[in-house]
């Protein structure tokens, strides 16, 4: 048993503690909003909030984050700038398939945490490693400097 | 997936399986779409021949004489709530949405209530046309266009009827207004449509009812409207194929040959077997008549740490190394192959004042979805139930029953969101659905209880084939002193996509497959002398269609050719186009028309910048791209790109931009870095650090335009991807001078 918090909550995931987190997630605690896209941190669609900081959960094994604060999109919208950021998506009518918009949300949310006001420059470094195959970018873009006007 | 399809609806499913799809009974329809005892829905009797169906013999015709029964298409709940079921994969391209909308334009009811739910596999779900119940070829609003206004032209004029009869007037004294029926004149009663549900249900069907005729009367239609299935999509909710959790679920990872075909020769499976959770290690047969190992655990990450634990020696056959590929096909190209198109004069080029000889070659593209190819199955008894994100439920149902022993009336299949698919997710082989089947029906017989989820990592699913097929070709072309053209030979060498599947009689002719000379052979510029002719050599390696098919890379010979001769003609991209258009061509002079005044393109470039236009038509719809680029230590910037669509009446504004952009960046990511190789037949790319595809640093500006319509709808979701590629060489070759024919474009080669 490895004892983590996640959204709030002491959790006991029975697993192996070289579990990646993305699978203690999915297949363990049925938190399947947090998605597999390549299992090697290169397309960021299990993007995750460790102690406020994005990190791809694929790579994280569940004994690197006993202690730390874990947040998952399923409850990124009790954060009053991931409520905004979801709220700016709907209104840029950005999701495409849906599948990386997880992994968006939760790099957009953790960008308008630290910046209030990104550049381009800033957006493109902060979202570059979360992959579409969409290609929703544009609109991302665009929701982002919506998100951050909602919240100014 | 393809216009010559259309005339397939009558032999496919007959081609499929010789298991004949059954009639559809009043009650077996109701099972079927989750309706038995609905008491609360907007549920009427089948017209005598509604549930016509089976294999759709006359589908064409049913069409066209039966007005589809709404209880399939549409629910109103008591609440007022009106639920569409959506006959397609919504994989992004937004038809929950779009489709919906068509239902509500004629229903006449209120947006805000409106919902979607994927239906079931059902035949009252196949596609009018082509019979089976499919996703693909751009297709989705125009072949539900008629059908889904239709139902909610049905369903809006029982709710009259039964409003009418209650309060005891005729018909024509009502309207309807936003899911109201209302008396015109006398009380002025009004009713909302969830409080008529329950007596609509008790009418007869109408036999006919009419959709609005005048697009001056569209409501919704032509509105941008914002996408039903954004929230669940940002809050985690929304439940993808791969998210499947059943009670007693397994998950099952699988090791595939290294060569396609290939066979398990000796297997120690002595350390995956110690992986903690692993509850077998099976044999199963793969796609290609080969075999492989399916390792069962309670999760995804112990089956996969298993399986890459598993000690295989495989027997592969004899293997493709591209390089050597890439020389047989070039040979192929110097001689002609299969005609696909034989006008005038054979010796005209060599005739010619002056020519151009070009290759072009193009590269092997996996789709790489973002969602890895999965697949669930409850394999019981005398029945199943098979969850994916099908783009071919039928196919996929007839085949995954198969596969079990079982009868397609015993396979419910269930279809999920998809997270993208571009084409890979309809396989006429249903390579993922029929091997998630097998390893059902495996642990059926080693005794293992409960569901399977086969889930495919990242690297499985790049390796696994079913690829955009490599392409050669080869043209030259003879011009005129003025630089017009005056002959144009043409070989192709790549593979058939669907010789060898269901499809093959109706898309190959005369040897040739028809998928790989679209947007050649019908091009629409006076091309005189025009001689075309096909190589399909076998290889191993399988191929599918992938967003555009063979548009992909007829596209880019074409408008990049076209380009050059304009050039050597001395003479204005565009301008040079225009001439070679008849005036027939009024969508692609729209298009042109349009892009130019969009993109600035009578004004200069941004200094150091080189811009480049193609417009191509595909799934009925011409689309053209204004591209900038700059080049810097011979690395492209792709600054800008304003597009320009004509895809008919335009239903929903906000997802075509959403598609035009979608299939833009698809495109790009294919030309700035698309790329499968193969060395003795194993796929030298395996995830997206050496398949790299587009990233939102080198998303350009972008803005996209449509031309004003009121025509039948046409394709929305490929026809962006084919003009972006050659409008970027195109692009380059006006900054740089140099004229890229090799896909992915590399400045350093």
């Amino acid at each position: 048993m490895v004892e983590l918090n996640i959204n709030g909550r002491a959790v006991a995931v029975d697993a192996d503690p070289s579990t990646p987190l993305l699978w203690a997630l999915r297949d363990n605690l049925g938190l399947t909003g947090t998605k597999f896209g390549c299992g090697v941190a290169a397309c960021g669609a299990c993007t995750v909030h460790i102690d406020g900081q994005p990190r791809r959960a694929c790579i994280t094994l569940i004994s690197s984050v006993v202690g730390a604060r874990i947040t998952t999109i399923e409850a990124i919208e009790t954060d009053r700038v991931g409520r905004a950021v979801q709220d700016a998506w709907v209104r840029n009518d950005v999701v495409q398939c849906g599948y990386c918009q997880s992994g968006q949300v939760m790099a957009a949310t953790a960008l308008l945490r630290e910046k209030k006001n990104p550049s381009d420059r800033d957006i493109d470094e902060a979202m570059t490693g979360i992959l579409c195959r969409c290609g929703t970018y544009a609109r991302i873009r665009a929701a982002i400097k919506d998100a951050a006007k909602s919240l100014a | 997936m393809h216009r010559l399809l259309k005339q397939a609806g009558n032999g496919l499913i007959e081609s499929l399986s010789t298991e004949r799809a059954r009639r559809l009974s009043r009650r077996g329809f109701l099972k079927a779409t989750g309706m038995a005892g609905g008491g609360l829905m907007l549920a009427i009797g089948l017209p005598a021949d509604g549930g016509r169906g089976g294999r759709l013999a006359h589908a064409q015709e049913t069409a066209a004489k039966v007005p589809y029964p709404p209880a399939a298409f549409v629910r109103i709940g008591t609440d007022d709530s009106v639920t569409v079921l959506i006959n397609k994969l919504e994989f992004g391209q937004g038809v929950f949405t779009s489709m919906a909308m068509l239902v509500a334009e004629d229903l006449d009811c209120d947006w805000s209530k409106v919902r979607a739910l994927h239906a079931p596999a059902a035949q009252v779900y196949a596609h009018p046309s082509f019979g089976i119940q499919m996703t693909g070829g751009s297709d989705s609003i125009a072949s539900s266009w008629q059908q889904y206004r239709t139902v909610g032209a049905t369903a809006r004029l029982m709710l009259i009827q039964a409003a009418a009869k209650q309060w005891g007037v005729s018909t024509e004294r009502t309207d309807t207004r936003a899911g109201m029926v209302i008396e015109i004149g006398g009380q002025k009663r009004r009713a909302s449509y969830g409080s008529l549900a329950e007596a609509a249900m008790q009418l007869p069907a109408p036999a006919r009812a009419g959709i609005k005729a005048d697009p001056k009367d569209f409501g919704i239609i032509g509105k941008p409207t914002r996408r039903i299935d954004s929230r669940e999509k940002v809050n985690g909710s929304a439940e993808f194929a791969i998210d499947k959790k059943l009670p007693g679920q397994r998950v099952a990872v699988v090791a595939r040959p290294p060569v396609f075909g290939g066979r398990v020769g000796k297997l120690d499976a002595e350390k995956a077997r110690a992986v903690k959770s692993v509850v077998a290690v099976l044999p199963i047969q793969v796609d290609r008549s080969g075999t492989g190992i399916a390792v069962i655990a309670d999760g995804y990450w112990p089956a996969k740490q298993a399986r890459d634990l598993l000690n295989i020696e495989w027997a592969v056959p004899i293997g493709v190394t591209s390089a050597e590929q890439l020389l047989q096909y070039r040979q192929l190209a110097q001689q002609p192959g299969l005609p696909a198109r034989r006008d005038g004069d054979a010796n005209a080029v060599a005739g010619a004042a002056r020519r151009i000889d070009a290759e072009f070659t193009f590269p092997y593209l996996a789709h790489a979805a973002m969602e890895p190819l999965n697949c669930t199955v409850d394999l019981q008894a005398d029945k199943m139930t098979v969850w994916c994100g099908s783009q071919f439920q039928t196919v996929d149902q007839v085949l995954a029953a198969a596969a079990a022993g079982l009868k397609q009336e015993q396979v419910d299949l269930v279809t999920t969101f998809a997270g993208g698919g571009f084409g890979r997710r309809a396989n006429p082989k249903s390579d993922y659905v029929v091997e998630a089947v097998r390893v059902a029906v495996e642990m059926k017989k080693a005794g293992i209880a409960g569901p399977v989820k086969v889930i495919w990592s990242r690297e499985d699913d790049v390796k696994g084939g079913y690829y955009r097929p490599s392409h050669v070709h080869r043209v030259s072309v003879g011009l005129d002193d003025k630089g017009m053209p005056a002959g144009w030979q043409h070989v192709i060498v790549g593979q058939s996509i669907v010789k060898g599947s269901a499809f093959e009689k109706f898309m190959v002719k005369d040897g040739v497959d028809s998928t790989i000379t679209e947007g050649v052979v019908d091009t629409p510029y006076r091309l005189p002398n025009m001689q075309v002719s096909v190589h399909h050599p076998e290889v191993n390696v399988p191929v599918l269609w992938w967003r555009s098919v063979g548009h992909t890379h007829t596209a880019f010979v074409m408008e990049t050719l076209i380009d050059e001769m304009a050039a050597a003609a001395k003479q204005d991209p565009i301008a040079y186009r225009l001439a070679l258009l008849d005036s027939k061509h009024t969508r692609h002079r729209a298009v042109l028309a349009l892009v130019r005044e969009k993109s600035g393109w009578d004004k200069p470039a941004p200094k150091g910048h080189g811009r480049g236009v193609a417009v191509h038509e595909s799934f009925g719809s011409v689309c053209a791209h204004v591209v900038e680029v700059s080049v810097e230590d011979k690395r492209i910037r792709v600054h800008r790109v304003t597009s320009a669509i004509d895809c008919g009446t335009a239903v929903n504004p906000l997802t075509i931009e959403a598609q035009v952009q979608s299939a833009m960046v698809y495109g790009l990511s294919a030309a700035l870095h698309g790329k499968i190789t193969l060395a003795d037949g194993r796929v030298e790319q395996g995830n997206f650090n050496d398949y790299p595809v587009l990233r939102i640093d080198e998303m350009p500006q972008m803005s996209v335009h449509i031309v004003p319509s009121t025509a039948a709808p046409t394709g929305v979701g490929e026809p962006g991807t084919p003009p972006i590629a050659p409008a970027v060489a195109n692009a380059i070759a006006a900054a740089t001078g140099k004229r890229l024919r090799n896909l992915p474009f590399d400045l350093a080669a």
